[in-house]
């Protein structure tokens, strides 16, 4: 049985106003345990919208969200401890940091669940871990991190509530390419030591490529295309009607390959490189 | 729940009523809400309405949007009209329901309650539409020109409608972000919308904390924004829409002037039918 299985939802914003939005349109899908599934699209195209269904924020208008084969939406209790289940860290974390030192903060959602104070400070200590954040910074304001600290921190906070999937929307943006790698870093690690689901919201193909088993695209609130990287990349013509890409690299290689070298696709930075590595040493043309 | 939230919210289009000056809407509004203070009759105050209605209807806006508006004041609407109906002892006992008549309805009491009733409406019917036919720039530029002659008085006219049109700008800006906000933290089970009272007033430092910061990381980039751009306060700047009054506004005032006209003379001088609700107002 998959971990979530969502059902034909929809959702609309504003209804019976003169700025009625479809947000969400009919989607259906589902994730495994264990899985890392990336959602990519457009500005607008509902991503957002569709996290915050997940894990009960928001009820979808049809449609089910179903958490261990059971809906969420049942009554307002199992709405609620969907909050908890499934960990929602939203974009920019780092602007609803508030508390007086990052432990707090970290533990604010350990506190909501109503956990004795020894294993909320447990929780702090293994999340703090879990994200990379020093532990001689947790008695410190979050206000006086950097900007990857806060990002972590806020990371944190979710991670400790330990749901059974971690989302998070757009964890990379407006990071340099180090706290971008330090995030998918943890992404790695989480999957690797915890065995955890996560699903991550993006807008670089790249991260998509490199990180998830399974790729989402949505358009419009529409599932516009699903597969794995290589089936969504190799559908190079359904991508470019909604105005999105391969990776750049996997542009490189299909550049180099139409002058004539024999090359074949990839998907990840670490392939594409060791195919250009392979090219250069045999250095010939077929 | 913020997303109920209409008021100062513009609906853009181009009707009549959106295409009046702003400064006549202004100045209309004021002359009618006078007026509608002045009117001591049914017949002076169905003029208003009718005269606040015909500029509904011309607007164009959904009576959806302007029963939205009515939604929020109905609670002060039924107390001020319990309060009449309670308080007026004028004209003829209508009801008496202790012997002793310690508590009476009157038909002033009546006649009063529903002539408050309609008074605020058309009040709210006039002055909703204003806002939502006009953008806050508009309205703020508007003002400014209205209070044009402030400035000999060393008045700064134009700091004041600047900074006025900042907050109004940022009504909706800082809405979505109390929403994110909000959201983020019920996320992490803030007990925002399933505490109790306590829980949920304590909860809210979540909110307010994070909100305060970004307030003022906005307001320091506005600054820096402005300042590249080389603002000054006063600078004697041209605007891109110049305000002209036009046929319409004169129509729309003229219109105002005679309904206005008629229901201050009948107010004071009632003649025939108008006469008749003329004591139990008064």
């Amino acid at each position: 049985m998959p971990i979530l299985e969502v059902r034909n939802i929809s959702f609309g914003y504003g209804l019976h106003t003169p700025f009625a939005v479809q947000a969400i349109d009919n989607v259906s899908f589902s994730i495994e345990k264990g899985e890392c599934v990336s959602v990519i699209g457009h500005t607008g195209s509902g991503k957002s919208t569709l996290m915050q269904m997940l894990n009960g924020l928001l009820k979808p208008d049809r449609g089910q969200v179903l958490l261990n084969g059971k809906d969420i939406n049942e009554t307002k209790k199992t709405a609620a401890a969907a909050r908890f289940r499934v960990g929602l860290c939203f974009q920019y974390p780092e602007y609803q940091l508030f508390g007086e030192t990052c432990a707090a903060d970290i533990g604010f959602g350990p506190k909501n669940m109503g956990l004795a104070p020894d294993e909320i400070r447990a929780r702090v200590q293994k999340a703090a871990a879990i994200v990379g954040l020093p532990s001689e910074k947790l008695e410190a304001s979050p206000f006086d991190l950097s900007g990857g600290q806060k990002r972590r921190c806020a990371i944190a906070g979710v991670i400790a509530m330990e749901p059974e999937i971690l989302i998070l929307d757009e964890p990379t943006a407006g990071l340099d390419p180090v706290g971008r790698e330090e995030i998918l870093d943890m992404i790695r690690r989480c999957r690797a030591e915890q065995g955890a689901t996560i699903m991550i919201v993006t807008h670089s193909m790249e991260i998509a490529a490199s990180i998830s088993d399974r790729i989402l695209v949505l358009n419009k609130g529409k599932l516009h295309l699903s597969g794995t990287p290589q089936e969504v990349f190799a559908d190079t013509q359904k991508l470019h009607e909604i105005g999105l890409d391969v990776p750049s690299y996997t542009r490189i290689l299909r550049a180099l390959r139409d002058k004539g070298f024999d090359l074949p696709d990839a998907y990840t930075l670490p392939d594409a490189a060791k195919l250009l590595c392979r090219l250069l040493k045999e250095g010939g043309r077929t | 729940m913020i997303k109920d939230i209409t008021i100062g919210q513009f609906f853009p289009g181009e009707s009549f009523v959106h295409k009046l000056d702003p400064r006549a809407k202004i100045l209309i509004l004021i002359v009618f809400i006078v007026v509608l203070f002045i009117c001591r009759n049914f017949f002076s105050l169905l003029l208003m309405l009718v005269f606040s209605f015909t500029a509904v209807i011309l607007s164009r806006i959904s009576p959806k949007m302007i029963w939205k508006s009515m939604k929020a004041i109905v609670v002060l609407v039924i107390f001020t009209a319990l309060l009449q109906l309670i308080y007026n002892d004028k004209g003829d006992v209508w009801w008496k329901p202790f012997p002793n008549g310690s508590f009476v309805i009157t038909s002033g009491g009546v006649y009063g309650a529903i002539f408050l009733i309609v008074r605020i409406i058309t009040l709210i019917l006039l002055t909703s539409l204003l806002t939502y036919t006009t953008s806050s720039t508009l309205l703020t530029d508007a003002i400014e020109k209205l209070l044009t002659p402030l400035k000999w008085l060393h008045v700064p006219v134009h700091s004041l409608a600047m900074m006025m049109t900042i907050a109004l700008r940022f009504i909706p800006t800082l809405l979505r972000e109390i929403d994110i906000i909000m959201s983020a933290q019920k996320a992490r089970g803030a007990k925002l919308d399933t505490g109790n009272l306590g829980q949920r007033i304590k909860a809210l430092v979540s909110v307010f904390v994070p909100l305060l910061v970004s307030s003022f990381r906005r307001a320091a980039e506005l600054a820096t924004a402005m300042e590249c751009r080389c603002y000054t306060d006063g600078a004697h700047r041209t605007r891109l829409r110049r305000m002209r009054l036009g046929w319409r506004d004169w129509l729309a005032g003229g219109v105002l002037l005679l309904v206005s006209a008629t229901a201050v003379f009948t107010s004071f001088y009632p003649i025939g039918s108008t006469l008749i609700f003329q004591a139990v107002i008064s």
